[in-house]
């Protein structure tokens, strides 16, 4: 997987964020270092408290960070930039966020759910101009029209979801940061929706950074994945990578726990549970470091051996 | 199934609720039996009357909701002859329990943990306080919360998401259940930590031997712990099997979509199997086989005739016109056939993914 021709979109370097409590100070990100390239799927994968979601509303300005840099077509996009700067960011990235319900407007019709970006930035010449974006992306979502003028109770978690997703679209966006867009909805309709991301982004040549912390999805979505465990990467891999060779001890606790829709292997699993105060830490710190091209592991001196020691054991068992 | 030992059993339940003046039919004639021991999961999706149904075990029902018609027997008693909520209290919280989904709701925020789990003993056993706080303090080790004593004082706010379920699970053993009732207990966990609360429970059942009715949409989930599995759909049971029956040899198309939709299944680059459309409304009166609008395999008497329950074998029963003799004959989708090797051929090793 060499990566060398393919144009970074997104570049997150030495990104810490920090917050405060009174005195307390709490280092929700640490150090993270990622290329999100364009036109792929990037995933970022740990569980909650992880700084998953922080990285993805630090990208998006929700988050003040406190050190490091994020570029966006090689521009800085964190901490003090101009207001016009501000704007444009705010339209090229877009957001969709977990909880369909809770992301819109209770009190406003879907036909101004969709078109407040639009409001925002008069992305129109006239009123026919907005109707007809606001028709069209609701019918690549496959909503009707006639779903303009209803409220979004009236819809269910599934069809919700849809309209955050045309609203951010409705943006012409190209990079969208999609925050556990499916976790929230039924079995049944899930796949409807991720169909419909994958359609977008052939259709469009979009980018996404996709927010889980459900593997088995991930592994059917996205390119590449990172992995992060209490605000710091341990795994960046292409996807089948990760899958046939995890390096980390969090990573593979993570894989191993994914339940599979198939009684005869789950009857049989053992359990492995992650217990950082069990592993060997001894040596100097950990840094993220590529092991091969593409894959990167945190890990010092020390532990890189033994996972080149693994690898290669594998490896050769594959050939 | 004459010989085995029904701890429970449900007969053509109906359960109405009243909307907005409006009649929604939540649960449309159910009958199930309950073997005593064993694990059931009741899968389906929202609205589709999962938890509606196990909360008639309890008389949890909302107070617009009503059970119409039906039968529900547990100790040689009807519990539908229940009128007030002192008959209910014998058997609610005493002999089934539930756990449900978010752990946070479930406690009480400004009382401590151990007051919450030592009042449960104290009520239901006729314990003194000591002895309360003793067996508290016994049983919070037992669901592995550590430093038990010392954690007692806490409030749960204290707790992260995961060690407050344990704290649910271990308030409902308080009084050493019959039946323990998860209504998703896992949703709102990350995956590592689902996995030890499920370890945990089937360990517990082993112990204490209670029976578990699992509620969840996670086939995953249902894969690892069960036994029996009843999927509902539209407040009517579909499908009926051993665990084995449902993954290996499903018969109904709604069963089949669930299995092919998920994302354990997809490969990169084509489309995810997609259910269409949405669950119809429990409002109006349903004809026919409720599913038969979104399925690809539904015919002409799907949409005039609701279908009876086809025998496959002993232990599986599915409710699909499809099963009935007359039928043109129909394979499962490509997709789910062979699902063992096929998961096998995704993941690594042992159908694991990430395992050497």
């Amino acid at each position: 997987m060499a990566n060398d021709n393919k144009e970074v979109l997104l570049s997150v370097k030495n990104l810490e964020i920090t917050f405060y409590n009174n005195k307390k100070r709490f280092r929700a990100v640490k150090n993270a270092n990622f290329d999100i390239y364009k036109g792929e799927t990037f995933a970022l994968v740990g569980e909650s408290g992880s700084g998953k979601t922080t990285i993805g509303r630090a990208i998006i300005r929700l988050n003040p960070t406190s050190d490091g840099e994020i570029l966006f077509k090689g521009k800085k996009i964190n901490g003090k930039i101009s207001h016009e700067e501000e704007r444009s960011i705010v339209r090229n990235i877009q957001m969709i966020f977990q909880d369909p319900a809770a992301s819109l407007n209770e009190r406003a019709t879907i036909d101004y759910c969709v078109s407040e970006g639009l409001y925002n930035f008069h992305l129109y010449k006239d009123e026919a101009e907005r109707e007809a974006k606001v028709d069209k992306a609701l019918e690549s979502v496959g909503l009707l029209p006639e779903h303009k003028s209803r409220y979004p109770h009236e819809f269910s978690g599934g069809q919700r979801q849809r309209i955050g997703i045309a609203r951010a679209m409705i943006m012409e966006p190209e990079f969208i940061i999609a925050d556990e867009p499916i976790s929230a909805l039924d079995v049944s309709i899930r796949a409807q929706v991720l169909n419909l991301m994958n359609k977008f982004k052939t259709e469009r040549g979009l980018t996404y950074m996709f927010i889980a912390h459900d593997l088995s999805v991930v592994r059917y979505f996205s390119d590449r994945i990172a992995v992060i465990h209490k605000g710091r990467i341990v795994e960046i891999a292409p996807t089948d990578i990760l899958f046939k060779y995890p390096l980390h001890p969090y990573t593979h606790s993570l894989l191993q726990a994914v339940p599979m829709p198939d009684p005869r292997i789950e009857k049989s699993k053992e359990l492995v549970i992650y217990d950082e105060s069990k592993r060997d830490l001894s040596g100097e710190k950990p840094i993220l470091q590529e092991i091969r091209p593409g894959h990167f592991v945190f890990a010092n001196d020390r532990e890189m051996k033994e996972y080149e020691a693994k690898l290669q054991e594998w490896e050769k068992e594959e050939n | 199934m004459e010989n085995k030992n029904i701890i429970l059993s449900v007969k053509d339940l109906v359960v109405k609720f009243k909307v907005r003046d409006r009649v929604l039919t939540a649960i449309r004639n159910v009958s199930l039996d309950f073997e005593e021991g064993k694990v059931v999961a009741i899968v389906g999706e929202s609205g589709s009357g999962k938890s509606v149904f196990t909360k008639t075990f309890t008389g949890m029902l909302e107070v617009n909701g009503k059970v119409t018609n039906g039968e529900i027997w547990f100790e040689g008693e009807n519990l539908m002859t229940y009128k007030t909520d002192k008959e209910w209290l014998n058997i609610r919280g005493k002999k089934i329990a539930t756990v449900f989904q978010d752990p946070m709701t479930s406690l009480n925020p400004v009382r401590t943990i151990g007051y919450q789990i030592s009042e449960v003993i104290m009520k239901h056993q006729n314990k003194s306080k000591e002895e309360a706080k003793k067996e508290a303090i016994e049983l919070m080790s037992r669901v592995g919360i550590y430093n038990a004593e010392q954690r007692y004082d806490e409030y749960p706010f204290m707790y992260s998401g995961g060690m407050r379920q344990r704290i649910v699970i271990a308030i409902a053993l308080a009084c050493h259940p019959k039946i323990l009732v998860c209504d998703e207990p896992t949703t709102a966990l990350d995956v590592t930590i689902q996995a030890q609360i499920i370890r945990l429970i089937k360990e517990l059942a082993e112990e204490y031997g209670f029976t578990t009715i699992y509620i969840t949409h996670d086939l995953g989930v249902v894969a690892n712990v069960a036994d029996n599995v009843a999927v509902m759909y539209a407040g009517q049971i579909i499908e009926y099997g051993t665990v084995e029956d449902i993954f290996y040899d499903p018969r109904h198309p709604y069963t089949w979509g669930l299995l092919s939709s998920l994302p354990q299944l997809g490969e990169k680059g084509s489309e995810l199997f997609a259910i269409r459309g949405t669950p119809p409304s429990l409002f109006e009166e349903i004809k026919g086989d409720a599913f038969a609008p979104r399925s690809d395999y539904s015919l002409a008497i799907d949409f005039e005739e609701e279908p009876p329950m086809f025998k496959v074998s002993d232990t599986h029963f599915a409710k699909t016109w499809l099963l009935d003799p007359r039928a043109p004959k129909v394979d499962k989708p490509k997709q789910i056939q062979n699902l063992h090797e096929k998961i096998l051929a995704l993941t690594s090793k042992g159908g694991i993914y990430g395992e050497r």
